[in-house]
């Protein structure tokens, strides 16, 4: 069994007194993909901020590996969330930087390397994504598309432990999203990096997917864990299979007919 | 302090080996390409392969080293061997080069030279007086619909928008023309008072506040506060596509945004200085009848010899001039704002200063005007 990287326990979460999700308990293992897959509103997004330290629980807790991310000094979780690299629905680059400055940053903060070496290394993870050329662009003057791989690019600026993605393939059309999940596929492939992914995109979960929880807006809770495959195949839950077969009737209706 | 290093062997005339040892990590000084760069430069068209085995851990600098190597092998003839290399390192290489080049990619250079300079700055000025005079334009349009009943915005945001430019300015407002009659009480005493006419602080500070100083401090505070949120926000609206969504459905975004922020301040700034002209007299009451041995009832008497209605008409006149001048430089950035939001952020500071110095210009040609007709 592949080491558990993030355990969550009995996480509730709440927008005041407004309890989107409770009692979710689920582990992500080193090297999955792993889909938090869910309807509209179910809380997908406000469990990666929860995951990466954006916002605290309501109750419950929140495990990197031996530490507890809500019950340490601030300094310490900064340490830890510095070692995860995100990208987020629409690129979120700075937008008075220039791509190589936006990938730039975080190595001038955290690291000790040189101006040059910097500069090597903004360039190096422009080209991961495929965006050579552009490094004197300013995210507004690129498309989504580019702004979304310029945002994969600074999420690997400082090589993270693990990357999270919020909907990435939100606003590509279907070939620039396939393109994304293989370049996503391609990096975890070399770098072994775990990849939390939030999305309701079908063929890119099937596509990428190695583990998923399925979250339900009407019972406040996780109904489902497992590969997105498997769940397809061997999941009962009418919900779930309402949304991977996109609403239409089950297979085995189907079949029934 | 962990090591790592690059040594380069010599096999024989065709062959050289490239030994990699350590950790490669952050934290690390890791070996200059150049050095190696130099030592390649001697062994033209050889092959090069890897030997690794005492590598121990790596990061991007690894991979930027050996792509460095790359990128110099292929020019200079050297046949690279990567197998040797981790395979996650040779997966990012082969991803690094997956992609081609774009060459319409690289910008364009900055044009360079004095005259380009000028004739750009020349150009950019042209464009920007065109857009004022254009924006401009288009709300005098605006405001022709208005007149004859065909522009349509609602009610209800003319009333949101003086309730936000009215009231809720009076405690900011009330603080600062208190402050201001203070102060020019307090200046016009040191000077009075050498000639035994403390009395004329009265004047001085019912006639400042009145015709000048009431207008243009209410002015400049709804300039930093009212204009700036116009400006932000119709800027976002138009990050948001909101302003699109007016177009397409065929209102006028003039008309249904900027006409009422328009009205909405050229109705309550008149109202904000007549208010502030009256706190700014109590201010200076406060210091002359606790400092100047003036009496309350002879400090009302002589502000309102001093005072007549003409000269608070003055100050209202101004003060509606200064409410449009507001408005449209405060809209106008909103309207005119980029689609990132570092734009939007340009557009509250560039709102912030056209409505202070417009306001300051306004006020002087309106003063020389006023002394021209004698007012």
């Amino acid at each position: 069994m592949k080491p558990v990287q993030i355990e969550v326990k009995n996480l509730t979460m709440a927008y005041d007194d407004f309890i989107i999700q409770e009692n979710l308990n689920f582990k992500i293992h080193q090297g999955d993909v792993f889909i938090i897959m869910g309807g509209n509103g179910c809380g997908k997004s406000t469990l990666l901020r929860h995951l990466l330290g954006l916002k605290s629980p309501k109750a419950g807790e929140v495990w990197y590996q031996q530490t507890n991310l809500w019950q340490m000094p601030e300094h310490d979780r900064h340490t830890i969330m510095r070692r995860n690299g995100v990208m987020y629905q629409s690129g979120a680059l700075w937008s008075s930087l220039t791509l190589a400055e936006n990938i730039a940053l975080p190595l001038q903060e955290y690291t000790d390397l040189s101006q040059d070496e910097i500069k090597g290394l903004a360039y190096l993870k422009l080209a991961l994504v495929g965006l050579v050329g552009f490094e004197e662009y300013y995210p507004a003057e690129i498309s989504g598309g580019m702004q979304k791989r310029a945002g994969l690019a600074r999420a690997l600026a400082l090589d993270p432990d693990i990357l999270f993605f919020d909907e990435p393939s939100a606003g590509l059309d279907p070939v620039s999203a396939k393109l994304l999940d293989d370049l996503i596929l391609s990096i975890q492939a070399s770098l072994g990096t775990t990849i939390v992914v939030v999305t309701h995109d079908l063929p890119s979960l099937f596509a990428i997917g190695t583990d998923a929880i399925f979250l339900d807006s009407s019972s406040k809770t996780l109904i489902a864990q497992g590969a997105p495959k498997v769940l397809l195949q061997e999941c009962q839950n009418p919900i779930l299979q309402q949304f991977l077969n996109r609403g239409e009737p089950l297979a085995q209706e189907k079949m029934k007919l | 302090m962990k090591v790592c290093s690059a040594t380069l062997l010599r096999n024989d005339d065709n062959s050289a080996q490239l030994v990699l040892v350590g950790d490669w990590v952050m934290g690390n000084t890791v070996p200059n390409f150049q050095t190696l760069q130099l030592a390649l430069q001697a062994l033209p068209n050889i092959s090069l392969n890897f030997q690794t085995e005492l590598l121990v851990s790596w990061d991007s600098r690894f991979v930027l080293y050996i792509y460095q190597l790359q990128n110099h092998c292929q020019q200079n003839n050297i046949t690279l061997d990567l197998s040797h290399l981790p395979t996650a390192a040779q997966g990012l290489l082969r991803q690094v080069s997956a992609f081609p080049v774009r060459e319409s990619g690289h910008k364009q250079p900055a044009v360079k030279g004095v005259f380009a300079g000028i004739g750009l700055k020349s150009q950019k000025l042209m464009q920007k007086s065109q857009a004022i005079f254009s924006f401009v334009g288009e709300v005098c349009l605006s405001l022709s619909r208005l007149v004859r009943g065909k522009a349509s915005f609602r009610q209800q945001d003319l009333w949101l928008m003086m309730q936000d430019c009215g009231p809720n300015a009076l405690g900011i407002v009330t603080l600062i023309s208190v402050l201001v009659g203070l102060i020019l009480a307090f200046v016009g005493a040191m000077q009075l008072k050498i000639f035994g006419a403390q009395i004329y602080v009265a004047n001085l500070v019912g006639l400042g506040m009145a015709r000048e100083m009431g207008a243009m401090m209410t002015a400049i505070i709804m300039a930093g506060r009212t204009g700036a949120a116009y400006a932000s926000q119709l800027g976002s609206m138009q990050v948001n596509e909101e302003i699109d969504a007016l177009k397409t459905l065929g209102i006028s975004p003039i008309d249904f945004l900027v006409l009422p922020r328009l009205i909405a301040l050229v109705i309550m700034l008149p109202l904000l200085c007549l208010y502030a002209d009256l706190l700014g007299i109590i201010g200076g009451l406060l210091v002359s009848v606790s400092l100047l041995d003036v009496s309350l009832m002879e400090y009302v008497t002589q502000t309102q010899s001093a005072l007549q209605l003409g000269d608070f008409a003055t100050g209202l006149i101004k003060s509606s001039v200064f409410g449009v001048l507001v408005a449209i430089s405060g809209c106008m950035s909103g309207m005119q704002s980029g689609r990132s939001s570092s734009s939007v952020g340009d557009a509250a500071t560039s709102a912030v200063v056209a409505g202070i110095v417009s306001i300051v210009i306004a006020d002087a040609s309106l003063t020389i005007i006023y002394q021209i007709i004698g007012l």
